[in-house]
């Protein structure tokens, strides 16, 4: 039963990977570059959670999914501002310039972060109300079924959104040629808040989640899975919106193998030899197609 | 089949004679569609229109032709707001557009199918029609131009689902156009139609472009290469060389044109 259990403590790890790696695949998708910010975002969405939390009853569903929608909506909020200010002015500017902005964007959230809230970890609440379930000797907690829920029903409405909308159609438009999207009267800029904000939302859902599975945060907290669910979306193929997905749910079910094994001190090391070795043999990840650039 | 249309076969007859010889009687004092003063445009130091004028009257087809680099392309993405004039001024409807951002030029009418067609590769053919017609609000309407796009392309609609990239070059080139269409354009800019496509298939886009401009009233300014075949469906013709005027004139007696058969129609 050992390794099932450790499979469900991966699928819940790599689902939150997976959350944060769609909103790096989308922003790459429409804009060509890695917002490295974007694991501050996440962050974020655990502090509004943490901030917001007293407001509303606590360990109920209702309260829960309050916190959880006012950290979605937050993030959105900051994720389309931060994208108004730091990189709509860059826009035609070259990739590195973006980046660079993005790690200094990256750097200010973190830092201000330890201004505003302390370097010292928080303990986050208990937002659902918190059960075990034993099957065997499989110990399942309600937070992680939650957490495998949610970012279900997330990927599923983004999948609605992104193939069934029009603001959906016109994201994958902008993705693929934003040109001819200008020409089809695509008002660019405003797609592009839009991808920020919902990217930004899916952080906020995933920074909240996975502060109710790991109950402590800090204004630095965003940095190591960040990093990792980069990794995932460029798994995944970078810019492949169900390749950020299966890249996250890949990476977190590794990493959680190797964490119960003998092995578990090397857990990272391995997690990425796995992937740099999965990204010899596919360089364009997973799902991703290598495309030429068309001039 | 790939790109080499360069040796034009002779526009052969087809059903539905166009325009050849008789251009459709250009009423003196038509009002103007588009009017375009005195545009200069450069990227960084390199100047790519120098004062370009021009005229294109409601409901005409007009040509400009001209060799590459020449600027004609510029000029296209300067009219659309891709590419931002330098100085001078662009008139659509009597209204100044110089200034405005693609989609308020969308907005207004003025549609531009790109060279090279840029469909969304990725995207169905239905949803390419579907962003044609992003900023109509009216269901209805854009249903009945939806039909109007098929009865003009019947081969669009057998592909609907299918991934514009998978579409041959003269299907992408008619899916172009019919996203054009989508969003009831007033006035259609059409840069290099003929580029990429099967010799077989450039007298039916042609066809069809002359349909648009005779069915729905849509004003046309055509970008093309292939000199000849643009100055027989246009009433009026600017070559441009260098990005400048170097000739303007009707487009029958361009066409007779001893300097200009030399330079661009093959002797």
């Amino acid at each position: 039963m050992e390794p099932v259990q450790q499979l469900i403590n991966g699928l819940s790890l790599g689902a939150i990977y997976a959350l944060i790696a769609l909103g790096y695949t989308m922003v790459y998708g429409v804009l060509r570059f890695i917002n490295f910010a974007h694991a501050d975002v996440f962050m974020l969405g655990a502090f509004i959670g943490y901030y917001t939390a007293p407001l509303v009853p606590a360990e109920t569903v209702w309260g829960g999914l309050a916190v959880l929608a006012a950290a979605m909506l937050g993030c959105a909020v900051v994720g389309m501002l931060i994208e108004r200010l730091a990189y709509r002015p860059l826009r035609g500017a070259p990739t590195l310039n973006v980046l660079i902005t993005a790690i200094g964007v990256s750097l200010l959230l973190e830092y201000s972060g330890q201004v505003f809230f302390g370097a010292t970890p928080r303990t986050f609440p208990e937002l659902f109300p918190a059960q075990r379930f034993t099957l065997g000797s499989l110990v399942i907690s309600s937070n992680q079924v939650l957490v495998i829920g949610v970012t279900l029903a997330l990927v599923a409405a983004l999948q609605w959104i992104i193939h069934r909308t029009r603001i959906g159609t016109a994201m994958r438009a902008v993705a693929q040629n934003p040109r001819a999207a200008l020409l089809m009267g695509i008002n660019t800029n405003r797609v592009i808040a839009f991808t920020f904000g919902l990217g930004s939302a899916l952080a906020g859902a995933g920074g909240i989640l996975y502060a109710l599975n790991y109950p402590s945060i800090d204004p630095l907290m965003g940095v190591a899975p960040g990093l990792k669910a980069f990794t995932a979306a460029i798994l995944g193929g970078i810019g492949n919106i169900p390749g950020a997905a299966l890249g996250g749910l890949l990476l977190g079910i590794v990493e959680t193998l190797v964490a119960g094994s003998a092995l578990s001190t090397y857990k990272d090391a391995i997690a990425f030899t796995i992937l740099l070795i999965i990204l010899f043999f596919r360089p364009a990840g997973l799902l991703g197609k290598r495309t030429t650039e068309k001039v | 089949m790939q790109s080499n249309t360069e040796p034009m076969p002779r526009h052969t007859p087809s059903p539905a004679p166009l325009t050849r010889g008789q251009p459709p009687a250009c009423k003196i004092n038509e009002p103007t569609a588009l009017a375009v003063d005195d545009l200069y445009v450069s990227y960084g130091a390199i100047s790519a229109l120098r004062g370009i004028s021009l005229n294109v009257p409601a409901g005409a087809i007009v040509t400009l032709i001209g060799g590459n680099g020449a600027g004609k392309t510029t000029t296209l993405q300067t009219l659309s707001g891709l590419v931002r004039a330098k100085s001078g001024r662009i008139h659509f409807l009597g209204e100044d557009i110089t200034a405005l951002a693609p989609h308020e030029i969308v907005a207004r009418g003025l549609c531009h199918v790109p060279e090279g067609r840029m469909v969304f590769p990725q995207l169905t053919v239905d949803e390419n029609l579907s962003m044609g017609a992003y900023l109509r609000k009216n269901a209805a309407a854009v249903a009945q131009t939806r039909d109007t796009v098929f009865t003009l392309f019947p081969r669009l609609k057998e592909r609907l689902r299918q991934s514009a990239g998978t579409l041959s070059g003269g299907e992408q080139q008619m899916l172009a156009i019919g996203r054009a269409l989508m969003s009831a354009p007033k006035f259609l800019m059409l840069d290099e139609p003929s580029l990429g496509i099967a010799p077989r298939l450039i007298s039916t886009i042609f066809e069809k472009i002359v349909e648009i401009n005779r069915s729905q009233g849509v004003a046309i300014l055509l970008v093309e290469q292939n000199a000849k075949l643009a100055l027989e469906i246009s009433t009026h013709a600017y070559v441009l060389e260098t990005g400048h005027i170097a000739m303007q004139g009707p487009s029958p007696t361009l066409r007779n044109d001893a300097q200009l058969k030399a330079a661009y129609l093959g002797g």
